[in-house]
């Protein structure tokens, strides 16, 4: 009875949704104000039957109703509740449900914080938003039904959630990720808004720099979280694979990063507004193109979910109506929004547009190293896989350059300004960082870095020029902490996501530059010494999960005499599936992580173990959330205060 | 003309979406399963792993210069099961199979192999997938052709039977036929 009363709260939702596309874009076109406010309930309604949908297959999972198909396929009444929770986007279907959940959730946000839109805008904005959330309803209910049944013989017993998916980052990273795929939506559908009442000036960018914002910093939670995962829960070290699924989510991130900072021009100087309506849409675009790339069954990946080429088709089909009509109707009317005023050479204008033209090189490049197999094998022309190597290569090619002008950029003054100005401020962090680059790498690492010593540099040329700034923007006041607590909250969102972009290098170089391993052949008793870190295997035993048993290590960690960690890595295996997993045990803190995995059992009761030492490995993930922060902060400042102007205006009415 | 150009992003797209929409017919036909391997005609990938007696063993012991069979399989595949009489067969009349035990709890392979016979020279265990990911293996059985100087000459993947040994059988013969002098008698 449950799932039934989900299934019927989704079609319920699909035809609501249907009322909220349809009504108020005829009401802007009959200039009907009842139509167009008839958007905000109707908006109100989607959302609280999807939730009731969601809700309803929560409930099936939590009481283990395996004559569903998908929750037979993907839990097991073994499953503590909260991965039975969680299970629920575990595979493609719920994913799907809770992704267009986040979609009409996102949708409410904008109806009830949007008040002091006009109204014309909101409608159509919300417009829009009924329209993907139509797509990915009919998507859900045609393709890919969760509520489906599996009767008359239902399974007695679930075949259990993949191992891998059985973790507490599996349990919150889609969600995050999500909110900011779908975040990016808003940006979208308030494109389309621009487009279609062919206004598009500086309170527009006003309006969505919060928006977009917020789906921005969720996704750069989302993809830091998932990374984090990867590293710990493959635990091979290593924390970003360049594969296909991961890639889909990173190029969102890049043109969404890109759309952050060309809005800000659009705010400022209403420049770049063609540039920003285009990353608008492309932005969302390639979230659209990541889920058809990893649903469809076109490409191959470690991590892909279970492909069909009929949703495939469908996905296809929705993308391309949705992105198509919207770079229809951008060439259709671009035209109609005014010229940009001009800028110098040397302003922050030009550096802001490096950085679009940089970020939008990067995510070219990697869609051409993620499509590219897919093209040769197409044709005929046999089989190849683009790896680490192309990526890594152009995205240190791409970077450097851009990092190295990011710095002195935000120095730069809008509309005009003299290399004059700020060159004192450079010459003294170039020599400074460099001297102080060239000692730490002498003082970390035996042998001379390349990676080392440019990761270093640039990261304090970085921080440097942030000081730099926050001197002169003190300079004027009273004291330094007045002026200070005079900087907007905006600014120091800035402040913190570019600080964040040198935490995350610090980590990614050193790492990488400075990261020992060992492979070893260890019995109780043995120890090691790496890295001045004394390893002890204790014992193997034996230990029981709820639905797994496990050999568990044992290993003391000791440096210099003094007790610093026990470690615990674990081999597991999962009854239901008779799977194995390598659960990797970690001791981490702010400089270094001890990573030890355990391979293969020898004989006479000895392992294979792998050891780490992984220094400064954290940076990478506290960098991404100084980043995601910096955008939270950002949408904090006085002049986006959505919420007090709405509500002044319900008081009024 | 620079009118025009504002057409450049849906030209751009509408080009995208044509050729997904090729590459969606060209999947119906041939699933990414019956894809051949990224590494057809490439070395057979370096490795360092164990075998089921438990000794060290890495490519040199693979790589004898005698054609070989590398079979991917695991006690928990029902089709490698199904498979397992035909690639005997193979054993008995002359053929090098070597086995990657892959993803597979070891006492369960061992007792798998009590139970149906272990016709493989020896296996290399594959416990984390590490080298199926290398190889690029989609799941169990796979099968592959290895020459004589280790490069992978053919794949399958799927169960070998002698239907698809009329199709893999020619390559091994060939392969054979090449191989140098005296070799295979040591």
């Amino acid at each position: 009875m449950i799932p039934e009363l989900g299934h019927l709260a989704l079609i319920c939702a699909l035809v609501f949704s249907l009322a909220q596309t349809f009504t108020p874009m005829w009401g802007v076109r009959q200039q009907s104000a009842a139509m167009m406010h008839a958007a905000v309930p109707l908006t109100l309604m989607v959302f609280l039957l999807t939730f009731v949908s969601f809700v309803f297959l929560e409930i099936s999972f939590l009481q283990n109703d395996f004559s569903l198909v998908y929750a037979a396929n993907n839990s097991n009444s073994l499953l503590p509740w909260y991965y039975k929770f969680s299970a629920v986007w575990g595979a493609h279907e719920g994913s799907m449900l809770l992704w267009v959940l986040i979609l009409v959730g996102w949708s409410l946000a904008v109806a009830v914080l949007s008040g002091n839109l006009p109204t014309e805008v909101r409608a159509i904005v919300l417009s829009v938003q009924g329209a993907l959330a139509v797509g990915f309803f009919l998507f859900i209910l045609l393709t890919s039904n969760p509520f489906d049944r599996m009767l008359p013989f239902p399974a007695a017993e679930g075949s259990d959630l993949n191992p891998l998916l059985q973790d507490f980052g599996l349990i919150v990273h889609p969600p995050l990720l999500y909110m900011g795929y779908v975040g990016l939506s808003v940006a979208f559908s308030f494109a389309v808004a621009a487009l279609i009442l062919g206004r598009l000036d500086a309170e527009w960018a006003r309006w969505l720099r919060p928006w977009t914002n917020v789906a921005w910093a969720f996704l750069t939670g989302g993809i830091a979280l998932g990374s984090w995962w990867a590293y710990y829960e493959l635990g091979w070290g290593g924390w970003w694979f360049w594969d296909p699924v991961e890639n889909a989510s990173l190029m969102p991130w890049l043109l969404g990063t890109a759309l952050v900072h060309s809005l800000a021009v659009s705010e400022k100087r209403n420049m770049f507004k063609r540039w920003t309506l285009i990353m608008a849409l492309f932005a969302f675009s390639l979230s659209l193109l990541g889920t058809f790339l990893v649903r469809s069954g076109v490409l191959t990946s470690v991590h892909a979910f279970a492909s069909d080429p009929e949703r495939g088709v469908f996905i296809l089909l929705f993308l391309s109506i949705v992105i198509g009509s919207s770079l229809l109707l951008y060439g259709l009317r671009v035209k109609d929004l005014k010229a940009s005023p001009g800028f110098v050479p040397v302003s922050r204008e030009t550096a802001l547009l490096i950085n679009n033209v940089m970020f939008v090189l990067m995510c070219s490049v990697v869609l051409l190293g993620t499509l590219y197999p897919l093209v040769i094998d197409m044709f005929g022309l046999g089989s190849v896989s683009v790896g680490p190597p192309y990526f890594n290569l152009f995205a240190a090619l791409i970077f450097t350059p851009l990092l190295l002008i990011m710095a002195p950029g935000q120095l730069m003054r809008w509309k005009r300004d003299s290399l004059g100005r700020i060159k004192w401020a450079s010459a003294f962090a170039g020599v400074v960082s460099l001297v102080a680059a060239l000692l730490l790498v002498f003082l970390l690492s035996p042998e001379f870095s390349p990676l080392l010593a440019v990761g270093a540099f640039i990261s304090l040329w970085i921080v440097l020029h942030g000081l730099s700034d926050l001197r002169n923007q003190t300079q004027n006041a009273d004291s330094f902490f007045a002026g200070l607590k005079r900087l907007s909250l905006s600014y120091w969102g800035m402040q913190l996501g570019h600080l964040g972009v040198a935490v995350c290098l610090v980590g990614v170089s050193f790492s990488t530059a400075l990261t020992e391993s060992r492979d070893l052949r260890m019995a109780p008793g043995d120890s090691f010494d790496l890295e001045n870190y004394h390893f002890v295997l204790q014992e193997y035993r034996l230990v029981r999960g709820p639905n797994y048993s496990a050999d568990e290590g044992v290993i003391e960690v000791t440096k210099n005499g003094r007790f610093v960690s026990e470690i615990l890595p674990q081999k597991r295996h999962y009854t239901a599936r008779s799977q194995t997993l390598t659960e990797a045990g970690i001791s981490g803190n702010l400089w270094r992580d001890l990573v030890i995995t355990m391979g293969e059992p020898l004989t006479d009761g000895t392992w294979a173990v792998n050891i780490q030492v992984k220094p400064f490995i954290r940076w990478v993930w506290y960098g991404a959330m100084f980043m995601a922060f910096g955008g939270l902060l950002a949408v904090a400042d006085k002049r986006y205060h959505l919420g007090a102007v709405a509500r002044d205006g319900e008081v009024k009415s | 003309m620079k009118k025009l150009l504002v057409f450049l992003p849906l030209v751009l797209f509408v080009l995208v979406a044509s050729f997904f929409f090729y590459a969606l017919q060209v999947r119906k036909e041939r699933p990414v399963s019956e894809l051949a391997s990224a590494l057809i005609d490439r070395p057979f990938p370096e490795f360092e792993l164990l075998t089921l007696e438990g000794e060290s063993i890495n490519r040199d012991a693979l790589v004898t210069g005698e054609v070989t069979l590398v079979n991917v399989w695991g006690s928990w595949c029902i089709a490698c099961r199904a498979e397992h009489p035909f690639l005997k067969e193979l054993a008995e009349s002359g053929v090098r199979i070597v086995g990657i035990n892959y993803k597979d709890p070891k006492d369960a392979a061992i007792r798998w192999l009590n139970q149906y016979g272990d016709i493989a020279e020896f296996h290399i265990v594959d416990r984390d997938g590490r080298l199926g990911i290398n190889l690029g293996v989609y799941g169990a059985p796979e099968t592959y052709v290895i020459d004589a100087q280790g490069f992978i000459r053919y794949k399958k993947v799927g169960i070998v039977d002698d239907k698809e040994w009329a199709r893999m059988g020619p390559v091994y013969e060939r392969l054979v036929a090449e191989e140098p002098e005296g070799d295979s008698d040591a």
